[in-house]
């Protein structure tokens, strides 16, 4: 493929950052352009329909299949009465009044819809309250009419590969020296409550199992075992669409699975960050890299111009002098300069025929990779 | 602005050139044919990084890449700033240009029915058939509590419902059970917020006033003819061709980009699996005989039969060798990934791998070990796929039959597939890996290990991956489709022989084969228990083979008689396989290990050096 690369993943001292935060259905927009906000200040509200629940009433009151039709003249309470628990929404009375058949309401709710054709009578809960906090702080920017707001701020930022649990929020501490260092559990200490831990190399699982205990809210590593989040899981991750974890720390891994060496730079970003608070987000969905995980770091002010428009590099495609690094075997996580991009296809080891690319590797070697096996570097 | 009706107006007498793409959930594919010396021929092919999520959002920008990559390659100018230029012109254009599509995920749907067995499993089919992803199948009987049911349909978000259930004259109340079910849970398209979900209404006839009020104020409701419309009928076209408008009218055109999509092709976008399985179709019909096809992608395996003219296709989601190949460790479990590998590697490594493979779904194995490891996948997703494929390939459930006092006996045969592997002639293979795999040997040992042929099975592949571009090609221009798919695009493989019956002691004779070759001479080869054996015949040669098997195995012929064939050659050639039915590994990892590098080695599947230095690591 001649522009088969995987777009290279954010490391940014300093950005201008905006996050679009919206509801999930209509609701309540509670500030305005222009207000400051803080990582938990609720921005919207809204409420979602609650859940139902259906009752065989015909079948309850002994109706006749033929005469299900009849049900309305039973029911006592009729579409949009609000009903409690256990309250009798529906009474038949047979043989001139010996016998008697009720319909009890299972929950407390509103009566939805009674069919005259199935015979079913629908309750519904009370709407179950929605909120969306502001996740960043920063100043609103723009508001989307019922949906939510834009929140602006200036921030380091730094996208992950792949993570674990939701939004959180937490004060940065270094837990490893460097890059090269796994976070093992005799590094995480009882006053890590809260914060969000900078790993090296690797995060072990009882660090993960201890991080948890302690109430860490987030982990940053460079990789991690895929047995060890299974473990912390409970169940194996099928298809790539994480986020929604609970009970579990927020977890970024900035590399890939096995021990990974974090990248100089991101490592060198957070260390500039220790002692700030950072938001966290461990959401990802694989789909040519639709949401990956990523730390924000909030600062007073940046210089901006910083974003780059990523189909513009898209279209541009790989070129001679781009720095890149290796995202697969034999040399996975080195990183390089683009020397040539022959148009020939290539054999390599495996036999397959691909387009290759020569790359210089920092320690001068010279190396021939499949094309779609490097990731740009975004300078 | 040039609509897709005044695109169709063609004459097929003039048409020179011609692109298809197909753009797939990890990769758009490109392909370049032309016509010359008065024959259709697949010239060059592209691929590029399919666009159609973010950051990108617009799938023209990856069919755009691909196309420059065959303009680059074959100097064909095909592209303009507004999109594909028609017609042709020396070198600039192209005649015609028909896409498929199963980027964003496909198309996602939802099926009910009232019986799970009868009315939801032919919803299923034809759900299926129309080249969808099944997320879910909800009805009366399957076992979940309404609450449970309502806040299944509420959370999936599909791209369309289809709606079946009760015979026609039959009862009305449990189709309408379950359409105030959807309408109490009121579920949202996936793509695009604003427009109402599409459902198709393919139930009872007595139901439909009812079904229109209960749905027809909430949704797009399509009403059709009864998928089954008696219980010993299934009627799935109706739905089938309903599904397909509705997933150009709604779903497509909500997808990011494919409005501009649709505006450059010629005929209406088609999904990838309708696209493959047609060709599927088109192969068996061709040469009158049972196929199995498979295509094996980045995210999902499509499993295609025809069997005694009866054709079905499943999608598995979620089986797949890129995005979704975690979802593979999952199902199969990671020691059944683990039994195909010829090396010692640690469980840890091998997870890490194919989450790593998950996660940056592009990359491509350089190494022969990451391969190697890639293929052991692959046997396990096609393994899945087709347990899923012969699920439904059966017969249509609630049909009074009068039983012999024998039957009585094999009552249980009717729970299983139609599908007798000993009258499959044909095992065909399509998709990223399967069509790129680097020895053609490669792909047919991954073939028989999870499909598992049994008597004489011809195998056959997608050289470079093309099927899906034909299929849709040859819903405008038949003739140019067959005339591509026999000379570019089947790639016969060989022929696999292999006896079914009880396993032997290894090494015991199981069937002895006598050869006339081509060139006449003639040879026996004997087929031993637990063993592979390749005996080489060109692509386009026969031989005429007697085959006789011991007393207790069987060829297609009767266990211990003589099955008199004629064996089509191919790029591997003739594959006698003696491992036995079901094939069984060694528990012993050492053993096993042994016996697969011999077995590779039979077949010259990896590279020697590569089978030298696992051997090496046994001693």
């Amino acid at each position: 493929m001649a522009l088969a690369y995987t777009p290279g993943l954010k490391v940014k001292k300093e950005i201008t950052l905006q996050k679009t935060r919206r509801l999930p259905i209509p609701g309540e927009v509670l500030v305005a352009k222009g207000d400051k906000v803080d990582f938990d200040t609720t921005v919207a509200r809204t409420r979602v329909p609650g859940d139902v629940e259906t009752i065989r009433a015909s079948q309850m009151l002994g109706i006749e299949a033929d005469d299900i039709e009849e049900l309305g003249q039973y029911m006592l309470k009729n579409v949009g009465s609000r009903v409690s628990k256990g309250e009798i929404i529906a009474k038949r009375t047979s043989f001139f009044g010996l016998s008697k058949a009720f319909v009890e309401s299972p929950i407390e709710g509103t009566v939805e819809y009674v069919s005259d054709v199935t015979g079913q009578v629908t309750i519904r809960e009370d709407p179950v309250p929605i909120e969306v906090k502001a996740y960043i702080p920063g100043r609103i920017v723009g508001v989307i009419q019922s949906e939510g707001v834009v929140v602006e701020t200036a921030a380091a930022f730094i996208q992950g590969i792949f993570g674990i649990g939701g939004e959180t929020h937490g004060q940065i501490r270094m837990a490893v020296k460097s890059p090269e260092n796994s976070l093992t559990a005799d590094l995480l200490e009882s006053s890590d409550k809260g914060k969000v831990l900078i790993g090296g190399a690797m995060v072990t699982g009882e660090a993960l199992k201890k991080a948890v205990d302690i109430g860490v809210r987030g982990i940053v590593s460079g990789g991690v075992e895929d047995r060890d989040l299974k473990d912390l899981l409970g169940y194996e991750i099928g298809v790539a669409i994480t986020g929604h974890e609970e009970s579990v720390v927020t977890v970024v891994i900035t590399e890939g699975f096995g021990k990974m060496r974090i990248s100089n730079k991101t490592f060198e970003l957070l260390r500039s960050c220790e002692g700030m608070e950072a938001a966290l987000n461990g959401a990802t969905q694989i789909r040519a890299g639709v949401i990956r995980p990523e730390i924000i770091v909030p600062r007073d002010s940046v210089s901006t111009g910083e974003l780059r428009d990523d189909r513009a590099s898209f279209s541009k495609g790989m070129q001679p002098g781009m720095m890149v690094r290796i995202i697969a075997e034999p040399f996975f996580g080195a990183i390089g300069t683009i020397l040539s991009l022959p148009v020939e296809l290539q054999d390599v080891e495996s036999e397959s025929a691909v387009r290759i690319l020569e790359v210089q590797l920092e320690d001068r070697r010279k190396v021939v990779i499949p094309r779609a096996n490097v990731e740009i570097i975004e300078l | 602005m040039e609509t897709q009706d005044s695109r169709l107006s063609l004459d097929l007498g003039k048409i020179e050139v011609i692109l298809a793409t197909d753009c797939g959930s990890t990769t758009s594919k490109a392909r370049f044919f032309k016509k010359i010396n008065d024959e259709y021929r697949f010239v060059a092919s592209g691929e590029a990084p399919t666009t159609v999520e973010a950051p990108y959002e617009d799938v023209t920008l990856g069919v755009r890449n691909a196309v420059r990559e065959v303009e680059e390659l074959t100097g064909h100018t095909l592209l303009s700033d507004e999109g594909i230029i028609l017609p042709s012109k020396g070198n600039v254009g192209t005649d015609l240009y028909v896409t498929t599509s199963s980027a964003g995920g496909g198309l996602q749907m939802m099926v009910t029915g009232v019986i799970k067995t009868m009315t939801a499993e032919s919803a299923e089919r034809a759900a299926l058939g129309a080249g969808a992803i099944v997320m879910d199948v909800i009805s009366v009987d399957d076992g979940r509590r309404t609450f449970q049911k309502i806040d299944r349909i509420r959370h999936l978000r599909p791209d369309m419902i289809l709606v079946s259930g009760g015979t026609d004259g039959g009862t009305v109340r449990h189709v309408l059970g379950i359409a105030e079910l959807i309408t109490t849970a009121e579920p949202k398209a996936r793509l695009g917020v604003g427009y109402e979900l599409p459902i198709v209404y393919a139930g009872n006839k007595d139901a439909r006033e009812q079904i229109s009020k209960i749905l027809g104020k909430k949704f797009a409701l399509r009403i059709v003819d009864n998928i089954r419309p008696m219980l010993s009928k299934e009627n799935p076209e109706p739905a089938r061709e309903a599904v397909h408008e509705l997933f150009m009218e709604h779903v497509m055109s909500h997808a990011p980009g494919y409005d501009k999509l649709m505006r450059w092709t010629s005929v209406p976008i088609m999904p990838t699996p309708a696209g493959e399985g047609r060709m599927f179709r088109t192969l068996a019909e061709m040469r009158g005989v049972n196929v199995i096809g498979v295509g094996l992608g980045g995210a999902t395996t499509n499993v295609y039969s025809v069997y005694d003219g009866k054709f079905v296709r499943t999608v598995s989601a979620n089986l797949g060798m890129s995005y979704s190949i975690c979802n593979v460790l999952k199902e199969a479990g990671i020691q059944n990934i683990m039994r195909w590998l010829p090396f010692e590697m640690d469980e840890v490594a091998v997870r890490n791998r194919l989450r790593n493979k998950m996660i940056r779904p592009t990359i491509i194995p350089q190494l022969i070990d990451a391969l190697v490891v890639e293929h052991a996948v692959a046997r396990e997703a096609l393994r899945l796929g087709f347990a899923h494929h012969k699920s439904l390939a059966r017969g249509l459930r609630g049909i009074q039959r009068q039983r012999t006092v024998s039957d009585l006996f094999e009552q249980s045969l009717e729970e299983e597939t139609y599908i007798d592997m000993m009258r499959i002639n044909v095992i065909a293979g399509t998709g990223g890996l399967l069509s790129h795999a680097p020895r053609r040997a490669q792909t047919a040992m991954m073939l028989i290990d999870a499909f598992q042929p049994e008597g004489v099975t011809k195998l056959a592949q997608d050289s470079v991956f093309m099927m899906p571009h034909l299929g849709v090609l040859s819903t405008v221009h038949a003739p140019a489709s067959l005339e591509i798919f026999e000379k570019d695009c089947l790639v016969r493989i060989g022929t696999c022989i292999a006896p079914q019956g009880p396993t032997q002691p290894p090494g015991s004779l199981v069937a002895t084969v006598h050869l006339n070759m081509p060139d006449g001479d003639r040879c026996s080869v004997e087929i031993t228990q637990g063993e592979l054996k390749l005996i080489p015949l060109q692509e386009g040669e026969f031989a005429d083979a007697e085959i006789a098997p011991r007393s207790n195995s069987d060829v297609g012929a009767g266990a211990g008689h003589v099955l008199k064939a004629k064996i089509e050659g191919g790029v591997v050639g003739i594959i006698l396989d003696g491992r036995g039915r079901p094939l069984v590994l060694a528990d012993d990892h050492m053993m096993r290990r042994r016996e697969l590098i011999k077995w590779f080695r039979a077949v010259d599947a990896y590279p020697q050096a590569a089978l030298e230095r696992y051997e090496a690591a046994l001693n």
